[in-house]
C-alpha cells in the first residue's frame, strides 16, 4: 500500500496527463450511461433526471407488448445475419485469392482498387445506391432486361436485404481483407515447405496450413462482428429506407431514432435502446466465452 | 478448381499437378479481375454520368462506358452552390481541429496505458474498454449533449468523439513495443513524463501517429450522423453544417434549394447529383493512393491483439 502511494506521488505528472482522458470518458460515455435511468421514468426535460416520476418497467412492457416488437426484432436479426453470413466470409476469400497471386504488380492493383470504396462516405454511398437502383438507374435498367418492371428497387421490400448486403460487400470487402492479408504474410514459410515435402498441393496447403494459421484472426474478427449485431447499420438504413418498406427495413435502432428524436418520446426510446444495448452486450460476452472455451482465442 | 486439383493429384502427381495449378491461377486472375472491375465501375459510372446530358442520361437507364452526350453544365451549378463551399469550409475545420484534439488525447491516454509500473492501470484499462461494448445509446447521448449546452455548437461534433478507443489501442500497442530501457534511462536523467512522451515516444511513433491522423481525419470528413442529430435546422445550425449534411440535402432528399431551385436546375438535377458526388469525393480518393501504405499499416498494427 505504502509502495503504491509512493509510486503515485512520484508519478503525479502522469496522472495529471491522463486526467483529460478520464474526464472525457466520464462526460461522454459514463454520463450517458447514467442517463439510461430515464428508461424507468416518464422523463420530462424541465424536471431533469432526478425530478422526473418513476414508472418502473412501463416502457419495456409497452415495447415488448407493442405492435412493432416482433417486426423490429425480426428485421434487425435478419439484416444482421444476412450481413454476417454473406459479408463476413467475403474478405477472407478475397485475401486468400490475393495471397495466391503470383504477380506482385497485379496484386497491388487489385488491392488499391478494392480498398477504395471504403473511403466513400455513408451519405455518398447511399446517394449512389439511390441513383443506381432508382427508376432511371442502370441496375434497374439491367433488371428490366430480365422482365422486371417495378421501377425503383428501394420501393420493394424484397430487394432491401440484397441491396444492403451487396453494397456492404462493395464498400467493405477489400478493406476487410487487409487484416487477413497481414495475418497471411505472417505465416512461417517453413510450414509450407514441410507440407510440400509431405506431398500437399496448393489446395491442401490452404486447408491444412493457411486456414489454421489465420484462424485466430478470423475468430477475433468474428467476435467483434457479433458485437455489432444489434447495432447493425442504422446510418445506412436511415439514409435509404422510407415508409413504404418499414415492414422489412425498420430496425430497432432506426425505431429508436424516430421515436426519440422525431417524436420526442425520450423515455420510451431510451428503454428500446437499452434493450438493444443489453442484448448486444450479452452477445459479445457469449461469443467471447464460447470462443475462449473452444479455440482458446478471445478478446479478453 | 480445388476439386480438379485433387483429382489430378490422385492419378499422377508430378506432371498434372502443375496443370491444375495453372488452371487455378487463371481462374483466380479472372475472379479477382471481375471483382476489381465491380469495385471500380460505380466510380466510373458516376464520373461519366456527371459529364453527360441529363435528359439523355435519364432516357438511357443502362450501364455506360462513356458520357451520354457531353455537358459540363452540372459542374457549373455545383461550383456556384454556396452551401457546398460553406460545407467544405466547415468540414475542413472539423477535420483539422477534430484530428488535433484526437491525437492529443490519444497520446495522453496511450502513454498512461503503455507504462508498466503505474498503479491504477488495470482499472483504467477496464474503465476505457468497457465503453467499447456498452454505451448509453442514442437518446441519452443526445440528452447529454443538450445537458452540457453543446447542442447546435461546433463542439458537439468534436468533443463526443475526442477519442476513439480502437485507435487508442493501436497507439498503445505502438508505444508498448518501444524498448523500455530508452524511457527508463531518460527517467534516470531526470526527464519528466511530458518530456518522455513528446521528446522520445512521439518521434519514435511517428509512423503510427501518421496512421491515426489519417484514420481520425477520414472519420471526421465522412461523419454525418452527429451533425444530423446535434445541429439544429435554424440559421445558426445551417452555418455549422459539414459537407456531408449538405450532401444529404442535395443527394438524398433531392432538395434543389441549395443549387438555386429554378427550372434550369430541375432539368439537370440528375447530373448535378453526380457532379456533386465527384466534387465532394475527389479530395479523399485523389489523396488515398499516395497514403495507402499508411492506411493499411494501421489495420495491421490494430490486428495485433492489444
Amino acid at each position: 500500500m505504502k509502495k503504491t502511494w509512493k509510486l503515485i506521488k512520484k508519478n503525479k505528472a502522469v496522472y495529471l496527463m491522463v486526467l483529460p482522458v478520464i474526464i472525457y470518458y466520464i462526460l461522454f460515455h459514463y454520463k450517458p450511461m447514467y442517463g439510461i435511468i430515464i428508461a424507468f421514468q416518464d422523463f420530462n426535460p424541465r424536471r431533469g433526471v432526478l425530478g422526473s416520476p418513476w414508472v418502473g418497467l412501463k416502457h419495456f412492457k409497452d415495447f415488448f407488448g407493442g405492435y412493432y416488437f416482433w417486426r423490429l426484432l425480426g428485421n434487425t436479426l435478419r439484416l444482421s445475419f444476412a450481413t454476417l453470413l454473406i459479408g463476413f466470409p467475403f474478405p477472407i476469400v478475397l485475401a486468400l485469392l490475393i495471397n495466391e497471386l503470383r504477380s506482385k504488380k497485379f496484386s497491388k492493383i487489385v488491392q488499391t482498387i478494392t480498398y477504395m470504396p471504403h473511403f466513400v462516405s455513408m451519405v455518398v454511398l447511399c446517394a449512389m445506391i439511390r441513383q443506381f437502383v432508382g427508376s432511371d438507374g442502370f441496375i434497374t435498367g439491367f433488371m428490366a432486361h430480365f422482365g422486371y418492371e417495378g421501377g425503383n428497387l428501394l420501393n420493394h421490400g424484397e430487394f432491401w436485404i440484397p441491396i444492403y448486403v451487396i453494397s456492404n460487400i462493395w464498400q467493405g470487402a477489400g478493406w476487410g481483407s487487409i487484416v487477413y492479408l497481414a495475418a497471411l504474410t505472417g505465416i512461417d514459410s517453413e510450414l509450407y515447405d514441410a507440407a510440400k515435402v509431405d506431398g500437399a498441393n496448393r489446395w491442401k496447403q490452404t486447408i491444412h496450413v493457411t486456414i489454421p494459421c489465420i484462424l485466430p484472426t478470423i475468430i477475433i474478427m468474428l467476435i467483434m462482428r457479433v458485437g455489432q449485431i444489434m447495432g447493425v447499420g442504422y446510418e445506412k438504413t436511415i439514409l435509404l429506407y422510407d415508409g413504404a418498406i418499414y415492414d422489412v427495413a425498420d430496425i430497432i435502432s432506426t425505431y429508436v431514432y424516430r421515436m426519440g428524436l422525431q417524436n420526442r418520446e425520450f423515455s420510451f426510446s431510451t428503454a428500446v435502446g437499452l434493450f438493444n444495448s443489453v442484448i448486444n452486450f450479452i452477445l459479445v460476452i457469449l461469443a467471447n466465452q464460447i470462443s475462449k472455451k473452444t479455440t482458446e482465442t478471445s478478446l479478453w | 478448381m480445388a476439386k480438379k486439383d485433387k483429382d489430378m493429384m490422385d492419378s499422377s502427381p508430378k506432371v498434372k499437378h502443375s496443370r491444375g495449378e495453372n488452371i487455378f491461377n487463371v481462374c483466380n486472375i479472372i475472379i479477382l479481375t471481375a471483382f476489381t472491375i465491380a469495385c471500380l465501375y460505380p466510380f466510373w459510372y458516376v464520373i461519366m454520368a456527371s459529364f453527360s446530358e441529363s435528359n439523355l442520361l435519364i432516357a438511357h437507364p443502362e450501364a455506360i462506358l462513356w458520357p451520354v452526350g457531353w455537358s459540363t453544365e452540372a459542374y457549373k451549378y455545383v461550383f456556384e452552390t454556396k452551401a457546398i463551399w460553406t460545407g467544405y469550409g466547415n468540414t475542413i475545420f472539423y477535420v483539422v481541429v477534430g484530428t488535433a484534439i484526437n491525437i492529443f488525447m490519444t497520446l495522453l491516454a496511450a502513454y498512461f496505458l503503455s507504462r508498466k509500473e503505474l498503479p491504477g492501470k488495470t482499472v483504467l484499462t477496464i474503465f476505457i474498454m468497457f465503453t467499447m461494448y456498452f454505451s448509453g445509446g442514442m437518446i441519452p447521448g443526445f440528452l447529454n449533449i443538450q445537458d452540457l449546452h453543446l447542442f447546435n455548437t461546433r463542439w458537439a461534433l468534436l468533443l463526443p468523439v475526442a477519442l476513439n478507443t480502437y485507435n487508442l489501442i493501436i497507439m498503445r500497442t505502438a508505444m508498448s513495443s518501444i524498448d523500455a530501457s530508452l524511457t527508463e534511462s531518460a527517467m534516470l536523467d531526470g526527464a519528466g513524463h511530458m518530456t518522455i512522451l513528446w521528446k522520445i515516444l512521439v518521434p519514435l511513433c511517428k509512423a503510427t501517429i501518421a496512421v491515426l491522423v489519417l484514420y481520425y481525419g477520414v472519420a471526421h470528413w465522412n461523419s454525418w450522423f452527429s451533425a444530423f442529430i446535434y445541429l439544429d435546422n435554424d440559421a445558426k445550425g445551417k452555418s455549422l453544417q459539414p459537407l456531408q449534411i449538405v450532401l444529404r440535402r442535395i443527394l438524398i432528399l433531392s432538395d434543389t434549394s441549395d443549387t438555386g431551385g429554378g427550372e434550369d436546375v430541375q432539368q439537370i438535377a440528375e447530373t448535378i447529383k453526380y457532379a456533386t458526388i465527384i466534387v465532394s469525393t475527389v479530395p479523399i480518393l485523389a489523396l488515398y493512393p499516395f497514403l495507402q501504405k499508411y492506411f493499411t499499416k494501421g489495420v495491421m498494427v490494430g490486428a495485433v491483439k492489444g
